[in-house]
C-alpha cells in the first residue's frame, strides 16, 4: 500500500514554481526550485521564503496553561515576561532525552502557541495530551492544522514583507528579535532558522496562496528544505532527529543554554538531567582537506572517538562544515580526523555558529 | 532532462564517448546531475590507474549526497578534467560537456554493449533510474 503524502495549501504554487518535491516526515515538500545553493545565497544576501506549513502549531490555553508548560518544558515559560515574547525549548522524556525542540510564544496571559517539528508532531501531541489530562479544562490543547506557516528570511526580508503586505506593517515593523504580534488573522514573529533577520508568519491556510503570491511579487525567492538545512547548519542550529533525539540530553546536544535549572521548578526530565553527566559535547568542525562532511562519519580526536551529526557543504563559506559529538575534553582549535570513504581527512574543531547575518564567524571567533 | 544521442550509457548513469584516438571519455548524465542537485565536490580517479568495468573509480558529491562513479568500460585512466576541482557546478550546467575522465579501453566490445540513447531514455522513463 502506498502511503499518501500530506500536502500543504501551497502545493500547487510549489509545482508552478518548478519545485522538486520530496517526502519529508510524511509531507510532500519542496527540496529546491532549481538550485539549492542559489536559494541559500538569496537568503544570505536578499530575501527568501520557505513554506514550513508541515510544522505544527499547537495552542495551549487555560487558567493553568503556564503551570502545565512549566512542568512540560526544559526551558521556563516564566521567562516570557509579557505577551509577545518567544522562547526556544526542548521537551524531555523522563530520562532527560529530547522528545522535540520547539518555540513557545506567549500571545496573552495563559494563551500560548507552541510550534513543533513535522516528523514528531503526532508523538508530541500524544505526549502532551497524556500529561495535560490532570489540568482538565485549565489547560486545553488545540492543534492548528488550519494554519499555514511561512518563514521569510534574509537581510531584506522585513522591508520586503512590509511592502508586500502594507496592512501588516504596523504590527511587524516594531517587533524586536524573538518577539511576536498579531494583526487580524495573521500571527507574525521575528524568528527563524537561518541565522538571518526576518519573520515567521502564520495565516489561515485559505489565505496563504494570496500571501505567497504577494511575497513573490515583492521579490522573495521561493526556497526549499535543502537551503533551509545548509542555512541552519551554517547558523549552528541543531536539527531534531540528527543533532539530537531521545537518546541524548540537551547538554550533550549543545543546548544547555535552553535548560532553566536556576530555581526549584520541577519539569519532566529534570531529575535525570541532574544525575547524568554528559557523555560528549557538540562542537563545530571545518574540513581542511577536500571532500564533504556528512552525518554519521566517524571522528578521531586526541580524547577518543566521536561522530558527525550534521554535515554538508557550506555555500556561504565555500567549504565543508559539520556539527559533531566529540568526547569530553575536546577544545576548539584542535585538529581531528574524519573518516570519509575509508580515508582519514584533517578537520579542525571550531566554535559555532559558523555564519551569522551573512558573515563568516570563522576567522574572528578563533 | 536531456539524453545526448551520440553517446553510450551505463545503468549507473555514466555516459561514455568514443574518441577518434580510440580513448573513451566519461561523465555523468544530465539525469544523474538532476537527481543529485548542486554538485560541490568531484573526486576524480588518478591518472594511470586501471579499473574493471563497473568498478568504483570516483565520487560526485552534491549538497545533498555522495554518489559513486563507476567505470563504464575497463581500462587505464589517461586524463582527468582538472577544471572540476574548482568548478564542480560545470556538471550541473552541462553534464555532457563537463567530462570527468578519459580511459583507454581494454576491450572495445564493452563500449558497444552499453545502452544507446534510446535504451537509456527508456530505462529512465520506466522509473528504473
Amino acid at each position: 500500500m502506498a502511503i499518501e503524502l500530506q500536502r500543504t495549501a501551497l502545493h500547487a504554487e510549489h509545482l508552478a514554481a518548478g519545485a522538486r518535491l520530496i517526502d519529508f516526515g510524511g509531507w510532500e515538500m519542496p527540496l529546491h526550485y532549481g538550485s539549492q545553493i542559489d536559494e541559500h545565497h538569496h537568503v544570505r544576501r536578499t530575501a527568501g521564503m520557505f513554506d514550513v506549513s508541515h510544522m505544527l502549531a499547537i495552542d495551549i490555553e487555560g487558567a493553568r496553561a503556564r503551570d502545565f508548560l512549566r512542568g512540560l518544558l526544559a526551558n521556563d515559560v516564566a521567562r516570557l515576561a509579557q505577551p509577545g515574547a518567544a522562547l526556544y525549548s526542548c521537551m524531555l522524556n523522563e530520562s532527560g532525552g529530547v522528545i522535540d525542540d520547539l518555540i513557545v510564544y506567549l500571545r496573552a496571559p495563559e494563551r500560548y502557541r507552541v510550534v513543533v517539528n513535522a516528523g514528531t508532531a503526532d508523538r508530541d501531541l500524544a505526549w502532551m495530551r497524556e500529561r495535560v489530562r490532570p489540568f482538565d479544562a485549565d489547560a486545553v490543547l488545540t492543534p492548528r492544522r488550519d494554519l499555514a506557516i511561512l518563514a521569510l528570511q534574509g537581510p531584506e526580508a522585513r522591508a520586503r514583507f512590509w511592502s508586500a503586505v502594507p496592512s501588516l506593517r504596523a504590527a511587524a515593523e516594531p517587533l524586536a528579535p524573538f518577539r511576536c504580534a498579531e494583526s487580524g488573522t495573521a500571527f507574525i514573529a521575528r524568528t527563524g532558522y537561518t541565522g538571518e533577520d526576518g519573520y515567521e508568519v502564520m495565516v489561515p491556510a485559505g489565505e496563504v496562496v494570496a500571501l505567497w503570491r504577494a511575497l513573490r511579487g515583492a521579490g522573495f525567492a521561493p526556497c526549499g528544505l535543502g537551503a533551509r538545512d545548509t542555512l541552519r547548519l551554517e547558523a549552528g542550529m541543531a536539527l531534531y532527529g540528527q543533532d539530537m533525539d531521545e537518546s541524548v540530553t540537551p547538554m550533550e546536544a549543545g543546548l544547555a543554554w535552553t535548560v532553566a535549572l536556576d530555581d526549584a521548578r520541577d519539569f519532566l526530565g529534570r531529575g535525570a538531567l541532574e544525575q547524568r553527566s554528559p557523555r560528549f559535547h557538540a562542537h563545530g568542525l571545518v574540513l581542511r582537506d577536500k571532500g564533504v562532511l556528512r552525518a554519521h562519519q566517524q571522528v578521531r580526536t586526541a580524547h577518543g572517538e566521536g561522530e558527525i551529526t550534521s554535515g554538508s557543504f557550506a555555500p556561504t563559506l565555500g567549504m565543508s562544515i559539520a556539527l559533531a559529538r566529540l568526547p569530553r575534553g575536546t577544545a576548539s582549535g584542535e585538529g581531528v580526523q574524519v573518516c570519509i570513504r575509508d580515508r582519514w581527512l584533517d578537520a579542525r574543531v571550531v566554535r559555532y555558529p559558523f555564519v551569522r547575518r551573512g558573515r563568516s564567524l570563522l576567522d574572528t571567533a578563533q | 532532462m536531456e539524453v545526448a544521442q551520440d553517446l553510450r550509457y551505463a545503468r549507473t548513469h555514466e555516459w561514455a564517448r568514443l574518441e577518434a584516438d580510440g580513448s573513451v571519455t566519461v561523465g555523468i548524465t544530465d539525469h544523474a546531475q538532476e537527481l543529485l542537485g548542486d554538485l560541490v565536490f568531484v573526486e576524480t580517479p588518478q591518472v594511470g590507474r586501471r579499473f574493471a568495468q563497473g568498478q568504483e573509480c570516483g565520487v560526485v558529491e552534491s549538497v545533498k549526497a555522495a554518489s559513486d562513479i563507476y567505470a563504464p568500460v575497463s581500462g587505464e585512466v589517461i586524463a582527468v578534467n582538472e577544471e572540476l576541482a574548482a568548478s564542480p557546478e560545470k556538471i550541473n550546467q552541462d553534464a555532457y560537456a563537463a567530462w570527468i575522465f578519459r580511459i583507454t579501453p581494454a576491450d572495445p566490445g564493452e563500449l558497444s554493449a552499453l545502452m544507446d540513447a534510446a535504451a537509456y531514455a527508456g530505462m529512465i522513463d520506466a522509473g528504473q533510474g
